[in-house]
């Protein structure tokens, strides 16, 4: 195992896992999942809404958890109680002095730690291990169908949205003044973002999925000036993350989430290094 | 050039009577205001005397409690929805470093008059290069916005208001960090819209620019102390008022806190 690279032809290391059925599944799913949130996390890096990726990742444990338990598809508990988290994160703040951070901080572990109850308490073949850090090799068919659905509303969605979202993004006060429902264009975020952390669980579990919301934008991010580039970049670092970390994960039999997660990472890692414009080994260079 | 709702009603704006509050603290009691085409209005007031609570209004975020306000004769509802009402927001409430080009800047202007996909059409690409050419920024098109200076930066949102074809301008502190070549490019525009007969309401606590560019001077501390020409409006007793007591410069009615913007005088 330790020269596996070594020992492996480049052909074989990519076309065996293809010869298993649930190996095609995870690195479909993988793939969808990583773009779907690639695309997202262009929004979240520039709205800066890391914190709030966390929050809201976090905050739908308790919805799968409730959902599986009534039998119900865990995105409408998932959307459910992401959505609701937020809006009691700004209920909290409008309403006392403490400040939002610190308001995101105690509402979305509160939310967490009520997910873990609910599992240890309800019946329930749900694996808390699968929830926390991701399955994809053990995806079934429904949960490819679920992925396939969410994935189409939520691109559907920053599609049809993308140019307004930016704008709201960007300049609030200018898509106000021109008439734009700002109010509507938050709450939207949210539910994409929740509908998307549902996703997002499934490959990387809930603990890294705020990774998958935001290291594909930030990466992008140092990489170009134009929005439209940054949402192409986020997508495809996002992909060939969540590919390569699916099959290093299949070779060296390393944990899956945390592979594709560090992966990502390693990208950021190179644009972090080496970006042409925004890179700090190019920052040095014109220094000196 | 064609403003949109050019000719509805002798007013650009009209506010009657506003009142406005947040939670029970009043920001804004009693303000009253009308406003004909082509004017240049300069808002004039200290830090928390209502200015940006007064934009705000204008601009349909907040509801006012009591009073009326409207735009070209219609609510700002309706106004918003005609892109009537353009803000130029202060450099500093801007992320720079956001990844968008001059161009894409201004053609934000036009989402609200575009279909929903907001897809630009060739009158849209048009406006959007017309309104360039008015802010001399043709040649920086299409530079990221965080590598323009303070002034094209100002001139970009300028052309964002142009090509939305607005026929009300709020513009937010529009002189501060400025340079020269913008300052004089903002008083020729000033200018041409004055003619153009859009209405100009420059929102500052900067009293020498205020002389210099505004017909009419609108004063504010919790609600309008003072309204008219500038000559008439600018004496040191008005003044006076509007800044709290403060004592005004006897040659050009700064208060103690604006002396390093009259260097030039």
């Amino acid at each position: 195992m330790s020269n596996f690279f070594i020992s492996i032809d480049p052909l074989s290391f990519l076309a065996d896992p293809l010869s298993h059925e649930f190996m095609r599944r995870a690195l479909m799913v993988s793939a969808l999942v990583g773009a779907v949130c690639g695309l997202l996390s262009c929004y979240m890096t520039l709205k800066g809404w890391a914190l709030m990726g966390d929050a809201v990742s976090h905050a739908v444990m308790p919805g799968v958890v409730v959902a599986y338990a009534l039998g119900l598809p865990f995105s409408i508990g998932a959307f459910v109680f992401g959505v609701g988290s937020v809006a009691l994160i700004g209920f909290v703040k409008q309403k006392s002095r403490i400040k939002e951070d610190t308001v995101i901080g105690l509402v979305f572990t509160g939310f967490f730690a009520l997910g873990l109850v609910l599992v240890s308490k309800i019946k329930s073949n749900i694996d808390l291990m699968h929830i926390l850090f991701g399955s994809p090799l053990g995806t079934s068919q429904s949960d490819v169908n679920q992925t396939l659905i969410i994935s189409f509303i939520v691109v559907m969605i920053l599609l049809v949205f993308g140019k307004d979202l930016m704008l709201y993004c960007f300049d609030p006060t200018h898509a106000r003044s021109i008439g734009i429902n700002t109010g509507l264009l938050h709450y939207l975020l949210l539910s994409v973002l929740s509908l998307t952390a549902v996703v997002g669980l499934q490959t990387v579990g809930i603990i890294l999925v705020v990774a998958m919301l935001i290291t594909p934008g930030a990466t992008a991010y140092l990489l170009t000036d134009r929005f439209d580039r940054m949402t192409i970049l986020a997508v495809l670092s996002s992909v060939i993350s969540s590919i390569l970390g699916v099959y290093i994960s299949y070779w060296s039999d390393i944990e899956t989430g945390g592979s594709i997660v560090l992966v990502q990472t390693f990208i950021f890692l190179i644009a972090f290094l080496f970006a042409p414009r925004y890179g700090i080994l190019k920052n040095q260079s014109k220094i000196s | 050039m064609i403003i949109k709702n050019n000719s509805t009603g002798p007013y650009r704006i009209e506010a009657d009577q506003v009142c406005v509050d947040y939670n029970g603290t009043v920001a804004l009691y009693d303000a009253s205001l009308k406003v004909k085409p082509g004017s240049i209005c300069g808002l004039v007031g200290m830090n928390g005397a209502g200015k940006s609570t007064f934009f705000k209004a204008l601009m349909g975020f907040v509801r006012p409690s009591r009073g009326k306000i409207k735009i070209n004769g219609v609510p700002v509802s309706k106004a918003q929805g005609d892109q009537a009402v353009a803000y130029v927001p202060q450099s500093e409430g801007i992320d720079c470093s956001f990844p968008v080009s001059v161009w894409d800047v201004v053609m934000m202007g036009l989402y609200g008059s575009m279909n929903f996909l907001r897809i630009p059409r060739e009158s849209d690409r048009r406006a959007v290069w017309h309104a360039l050419e008015r802010v001399d920024l043709i040649d920086l098109r299409k530079r990221p916005i965080g590598t323009l200076s303070g002034g094209q930066r100002k001139r970009t949102f300028l052309a964002r208001a142009i090509a939305q074809r607005a026929s009300v301008l709020l513009l937010d502190e529009p002189f501060s960090g400025v340079d020269v070549p913008t300052e004089k490019l903002m008083s020729e525009l000033f200018l041409q819209f004055r003619q153009e007969g859009r209405t100009i309401l420059i929102s500052t606590h900067d009293l020498s620019h205020v002389r210099d560019f505004c017909d009419l001077v609108v004063l504010i501390n919790k609600t309008v102390l003072a309204y008219g020409e500038t000559s008439e409006v600018f004496t040191s007793e008005n003044l006076n008022m509007t800044f709290g007591g403060l004592p005004p410069d006897p040659l050009f009615g700064s208060t103690s806190l604006d002396k390093d913007n009259f260097s030039n005088e």
